[in-house]
């Protein structure tokens, strides 16, 4: 869906209040409150962590409700403010065709807590419009219908994408008290653990089970700190002397190996497109036959069933937990001979991974594949220092896995350990523990099993370009602001420059709003067809109008649409249009042919009622195919009465829909024409004038000769805007003192207008060499013998030994008169035959006779 | 070499000989941006103008360089960049994207080879993925998220433009100039063509969407200049290690370059053409015969090379021509002569050798006609002689009607060179009457 920021909103300014937390994950400074000013109004709103809060959203009506975890700034330059939150989704947010399940009507201010972990917790702090008061209800209270507060909404309820259920009194409890609950919300934990069997068990699976059914029970002793197995316990007792470098070790070992890079590649696809708009597509994707729905609340990371037959598997996650982004969770059964007699056995292992440390090293990952440091609790002791001391150990260790394989067990309990003292004594909150509590479970049994951990790495994962977010990188340097009047004169007259008017196109644009506004307002739909030469400022005008509309809809004026636009030129090939269109409008990828079909029935076919869609298509004829299918399409989908689609068509000829359109495409393009004239010189200096409001630098003279010589030849107003940018360099160049206000006069102008305009052939001709000179001359004597316009080199050959003989100058040989022949015909001063080298080779002037006598003679 | 002390001497020379020898064919050969540029001052002035404010101000622009084979665009594109890039605060702020309308032959690879370059998601190690229209819509995207104060610029250069124009739509041609009019991540299209009328190839959109600034590189220094740069191209820098031997290698130069002899081939040299690359081939021949026993240039070294440059091909191949097929050549011009220039068959110039050998030839054999086929066959394999039309399998080969490839003065210069040519042929070629 087509995203327009919108110039309309007020801008809110977003600042810390109170000074950074302790950095825990060494990139992040974390706070506990911020502070919203919104401009142009003096209040101003403090939010802390634990308040609920809305959040911008597409809907401004509804935006998002989440609570608040954490706010936290990274280290990229300049930072950005981060939140993480808690979602929650209103009532029309769940898809529609789950609506059912809730099997009441919603009330009107409700909402539900939001149990999905595959969502993107992670918020830019700058969409946070302000505080929201939320209150729990016990599952048997009513929603108070329209309370004294409109503002209050309401929990009763938790969504996960498969089912509502009531909220768990613990989360509930904790939620009620938000202040605190903050810190400790991670200690809640979820009994809604249920395991999902397949009737056929291997051996390895058996594990699996024993697995999860500890791991249930352990969490669903809702003991408020945090549950450990007995043998965690002791194992862990044991090694808490280990000292922090060794947890350092086996942390990032277990984040390094290539094996699980490869399938977190795989993977990375599904997890990248973030947040709500597509909430099922991880489950459908992941190969578990059910799906994973046991997640806890708040924050709580794991899911532990998809213990499934699938031989192997791996999900990654995107959780709500503070400060951890991503958390892997994968079963593996590695098919490893061990001890017990067992031919494979399975090993579960969570990896939590902070995204940003992820991304900073990504580069550095590239060359140390062994090393990828997770500095999880480094930080304790340490700053940046010692964290570089433990990587270069790291990379020193990488190399003797095999050695790290005892140690690793002791040093994962450790870090669990550590972690839960940590908790106890900070306050941000931790929910990344419960995880880590599984994790122990599971690394305790590994233990037992002896089998060699495959120790997971991120690297740079190769994407496809379906989920990559293209871009080009962003420069080191700010660019320089413009510092004299000619380089704001230059910044103001590059034809990229948006000038806040288009003048002297207010007819056409009333013409097309007209068009579309009623459009709008009658929900029907329509064609226009705009032409004109280029440089007339068709696309512009289409662009202004559209974004005047964008401007009412938001005022309610009219009512909302969907814009989209196509250019012809942009497309590889004119069935490519669908797929574009289809993309744009759904967000879908689909081979051309498929989103023909899917294009077809969502404009052709009664659904339910959407908005009204434009379609603006740039470089029409380019669409144009030998059946003219597209074009027929296109022109064919406005005509249903259901489709509501605008379609605004851009091309440059006027009688296009006459000339190279079949009857039944241009019948249904319609009489609804628009052409848009070249430029008038009094246009063009309006122009120019416009976008030079209030800044002198070019005399008036300079404005008007240029817009007189550009409406002479063409009437494009981007050579006009050019000219003029040219025109200021040369006055910027030619000027003495760099410190002299400049205007640009008419003798710069004109110098810009020659340079652009004027032929270069005479020029060329002029610094030719002597043999080219006299060959160019021998053709003319030739041509003027003949009285053709075309000669034989042979031919020209003799006519140049002849000349030659006359003035008494050494006449060159066949091999240098031909390389000449050839040197003027590749700078197209002649026409030659091509690929043919000898005397019958023909030759013709690519200039007029008289240019090339002017040039000659002039010495 | 005759005397022990020359010898000595010599082997000094080697060492210091294999040393410029190695300078000034690299000089010669390469294009390196550490050389002068000549007479193009203005032109390097504006292009790295305009460089600097892409690159610092975020501009977007696109510029045309002009000029024929050899005037020096790729060099000036190539002094511009690295000066650019000794900027600190630019060179770490720029993105270089380089292509050659002969290597990117149409868009499909051209754009995989931008995303290659620009290092963007979708590429893995030297693979890029995705569809033709997957990479076109992706780039696009990529380059339509910046904007012109945050972006990192990105620098077009696309050699042999003209070129690109004859792809398909101009796809390719089109959204770049059309990312440098919008408001997008800045980007600088430089265009090196030798094309004069490269703007006639665009297409009418394109065009408008070009900025028409053109940069024409045309070779406009003189004589006097020239002599200059000969000079230049030939001494020594100063950092020669052997700095005596440079001295008198540097002064055998200025003495040279004053020489009479020498001003007249360069002056030959010049009125043929201006191109510095013909220069750096005569000065490249007459390098290569400067041998340890002939440690310094001389004006004769100079005369030979240019001899060698300006040598007629056709001629050449004539001079290793067999009597017969000389005499096959000769009843040819006169053929021409006759019918004014008519193409021919083999069965008329066989009558019009036989008709040479029984009346007047004491000293060519009469050979046989097979032979006589035989060395037409040669004459025409070595492209002397050419088929007016193309040969079909079922015409008979005496009958099919040929052409001369080579012109009355290059076959009467052959012959005057032509070695123990027997007197007879050589009147006989004169005159086709001379028998009577």
């Amino acid at each position: 869906m087509a995203h327009y920021p919108t110039r309309l909103k007020t801008r809110k300014t977003h600042s810390w209040v109170g000074s950074p937390l302790l950095d825990r994950k060494l990139h992040y400074q974390t706070y506990r409150e911020m502070c919203v000013k919104t401009e142009g109004c003096s209040t101003e709103i403090n939010i802390q962590v634990g308040q609920f809060v809305l959040i911008k959203g597409d809907d401004d009506e509804n935006p998002f409700v989440a609570k608040l975890l954490e706010l936290f700034e990274d280290d990229s330059d300049p930072p950005k403010k981060h939140a993480r939150v808690q979602w929650f989704v209103r009532f029309c947010e769940i898809p529609v065709r789950k609506q059912h399940l809730l099997g009441r009507k919603p009330a009107a201010q409700e909402i539900f807590w939001y149990d999905y972990p595959a969502c993107n917790s992670s918020v830019n702090a700058e969409t946070i419009i302000g505080p929201v008061r939320v209150i729990l209800l016990p599952p048997n209270d009513v929603v108070p219908a329209d309370l004294k507060n409109e503002k209050t909404l309401f929990v009763k309820l938790s969504w996960n994408e498969k089912k509502f259920r009531p909220l768990s009194p613990e989360l509930f409890a904790e939620l009620n008290k938000p202040q605190e609950g903050a810190a400790k919300c991670q200690n809640s934990v979820g009994a809604k653990i249920k395991s999902t069997e397949s009737p056929a068990w291997t051996p390895a699976e058996h594990v699996a089970k024993r697995i999860e059914s500890r791991h249930s029970a352990s969490k669903s002793r809702q003991t408020p700190t945090h549950p450990v197995t007995p043998r965690a316990r002791k194992r862990l007792e044991l090694t808490s002397l280990g000292n922090s470098w060794m947890s350092q070790q086996a942390s990032c070992a277990s984040l390094d190996s290539p094996g699980r890079t490869k399938r977190k590649v795989a993977f990375s696809e599904i997890t990248s497109p973030s947040k709500r708009s597509q909430p099922d597509k991880l489950q459908t994707l992941s190969q578990a036959p059910k799906a994973p729905e046991k997640t806890r609340e708040n924050g709580l990371s794991y899911t532990e069933d998809d213990k499934k037959a699938s031989p192997e598997r791996c999900m990654i996650l995107r959780t709500r937990i503070p400060a951890l982004k991503t958390i892997d969770i994968r079963d593996e059964r590695t098919l490893t001979p061990i001890r017990g007699g067992r031919s494979s056995s399975v090993v579960p292992s969570v990896i939590l991974k902070p995204e940003n440390i992820e991304k900073r090293y990504a580069k550095e990952a590239e060359t140390q594949n062994e090393a990828t440091p997770t500095p999880h609790r480094v930080h304790r002791k340490s700053s940046l220092l010692t964290m570089n001391r433990i990587r270069q150990q790291l990379r020193f260790l990488g190399n003797n896995k095999s050695d790290q394989e005892e140690k690793e067990i002791l040093p994962a309990a450790e870090i669990s350990d550590s972690s839960s003292e940590d908790e106890k004594a900070s306050t941000p909150p931790l929910p990344r523990r419960t995880s880590r509590t599984g994790s122990r479970n599971l690394r305790s049994l590994k233990s037992f099993l002896k089998t060699p951990t495959k120790t997971p790495k991120k690297s740079p994962k190769p994407r496809t370009p379906r989920c990559a977010t293209p871009q080009i990188r962003s420069r080191n340097l700010a660019a320089q602001q413009p510092a004299s009047v000619l380089e704001k004169a230059r910044l103001r007259l590059h034809v990229s420059a948006v000038p806040e008017s288009l003048p002297c196109r207010e007819q056409e644009f009333q013409d097309i709003y007209n068009f579309v506004e009623s459009k709008l307002l009658d929900h029907t739909g329509g064609c226009m067809y705009i032409s004109g030469v280029p440089g007339t400022g068709k696309t512009a005008t289409v662009h202004e109008v559209i974004r005047c509309l964008q401007q009412a809809a938001q005022a309610n004026d009219v009512p909302p649409f969907q814009y989209i636009e196509v250019n012809g030129m942009k497309l590889t090939e004119p069935h490519q249009v669908y797929v574009q269109i289809l993309q744009k409008l759904t967000g879908q990828k689909a081979t051309a042919n498929h989103a023909a079909e899917l294009l077809a029935k969502r404009f052709c076919t009664r659904g339910s009622p959407q908005e009204t869609t434009i379609l603006l298509v740039d470089e029409l004829d380019l669409l144009w195919t030998h059946k003219q299918d597209v074009m027929y399409n296109l022109f064919d989908w406005p005509t249903h009465k259901k489709a509501r689609l605008v379609v605004l068509a851009i091309a440059n000829t006027m009688d296009l829909p006459e000339r190279i359109m079949m009857n039944r495409v241009s019948s249904r393009l319609g009489l609804t024409r628009m052409s848009f004239q070249p430029y008038t010189y009094s246009q063009l200096q309006q122009i120019l004038r416009s976008r030079l409001k209030h800044l002198k630098a070019f005399e008036d003279d300079a404005i008007q000769l240029v817009a007189r010589k550009v409406a002479a030849l063409s009437g494009d107003a981007r050579r006009c805007l050019d000219i003029c940018r040219r025109a200021t360099e040369i006055c910027q160049f030619s000027e003495q003192k760099p410190n002299s206000p400049g205007l640009v006069t008419i003798a710069h102008s004109m110098e810009a207008v020659d340079e652009m305009f004027s032929s270069s052939y005479i020029m060329a001709i002029k610094n030719s060499s002597i043999l080219e000179q006299g060959f160019l001359r021998a053709i003319l004597a030739e041509f003027h013998r003949s009285g053709l316009e075309e000669a034989t080199f042979q031919q020209i050959y003799s006519q140049h030994v002849a000349l030659c003989r006359m003035e008494g100058l050494p006449y060159p040989t066949m091999s240098e008169t031909m390389a000449v022949c050839s040197r003027l015909g590749s700078c197209r001063l002649l026409l030659v035959e091509p690929s043919r080298n000898d005397l019958l080779l023909r030759v013709r002037l690519n200039v007029s006779q008289d240019d090339v006598l002017y040039a000659l003679k002039e010495e | 070499m005759s005397s022990r002390k020359s010898k000595s001497n010599s082997l000094i020379h080697a060492e210091c000989l294999s040393q410029v020898q190695r300078i000034l064919r690299e000089r010669f050969c390469h294009q390196s941006p550490h050389s002068n540029l000549f007479g193009a001052q203005v032109q390097y002035k504006h292009l790295s103008e305009l460089l600097k404010r892409t690159a610092i101000h975020g501009e977007s622009n696109s510029v045309l360089i002009i000029g024929p084979r050899g005037s020096g665009k790729t060099m000036l594109i190539n002094h511009a960049l690295k000066e650019l890039m000794e900027i600190e605060e630019v060179s770490e702020n720029i993105l270089q994207v380089h292509l050659n309308g002969l290597l990117q032959i149409n868009d499909k690879i051209a754009l995989k080879e931008i995303t290659r370059q620009l290092n963007l998601e979708n590429v893995v190690g030297d693979k890029v993925f995705g569809s033709f229209a997957e990479n076109l819509s992706f780039l696009l995207e990529a380059l339509k998220k910046g904007d012109r104060t945050s972006s990192c610029p990105v620098i077009f250069i696309l050699d042999e433009f003209d070129l690109f124009t004859h792809h398909k739509n101009q796809t390719l041609l089109y959204n770049l100039f059309d990312i440098s009019q919008s408001a997008q991540t800045p980007i600088a299209v430089i265009g090196l063509t030798c094309r004069l009328d490269i703007l006639e190839l665009l297409e009418k959109r394109v065009k408008s969407r070009f900025s028409h600034r053109q940069i024409h590189l045309m070779n406009s220094f003189g004589f006097p200049q020239y002599v200059k740069i000969f000079k230049e191209q030939l001494s020594l820098p100063a950092e020669f290690p052997e700095k005596l031997f440079a001295e008198k290698w540097n002064e055998n130069v200025q003495c040279l370059s004053e020489e009479r002899s020498v001003q007249e081939v360069l002056q030959k040299h010049f009125n043929i053409s201006k191109n510095l690359r013909s220069l750096h081939m005569l000065l490249m021949l007459s390098l290569n015969r400067v041998t340890a026993s002939h440690p310094f240039m001389t004006a004769v070294d100079l005369m030979e090379a240019s001899q060698l440059c300006s040598m007629d091909s056709k001629a050449n191949i004539v001079h290793g021509l067999s009597v017969l097929e000389i005499c096959l050549i000769i009843a040819m011009k006169h053929l021409n002569d006759i019918y004014e220039e008519e193409p021919f068959n083999f069965q008329m110039v066989y009558n019009e050798f036989q008709k040479f050998v029984q009346r007047k030839a004491h000293s060519v054999y009469n050979f046989e006609k097979p032979v006589v086929m035989k060395a037409f066959e040669h004459l025409q394999q070595l492209e002397l002689i050419k088929p007016v039309e193309r040969t079909s399998g079922n015409s008979q080969r005496e009958y099919q009607l040929m052409k001369l490839l080579l012109d009355n003065t290059q076959i009467m210069n052959a012959l005057q060179k032509y070695p123990n040519c027997p007197t007879d042929v050589r009147q006989w070629a004169t005159s086709s009457l001379s028998w009577l």
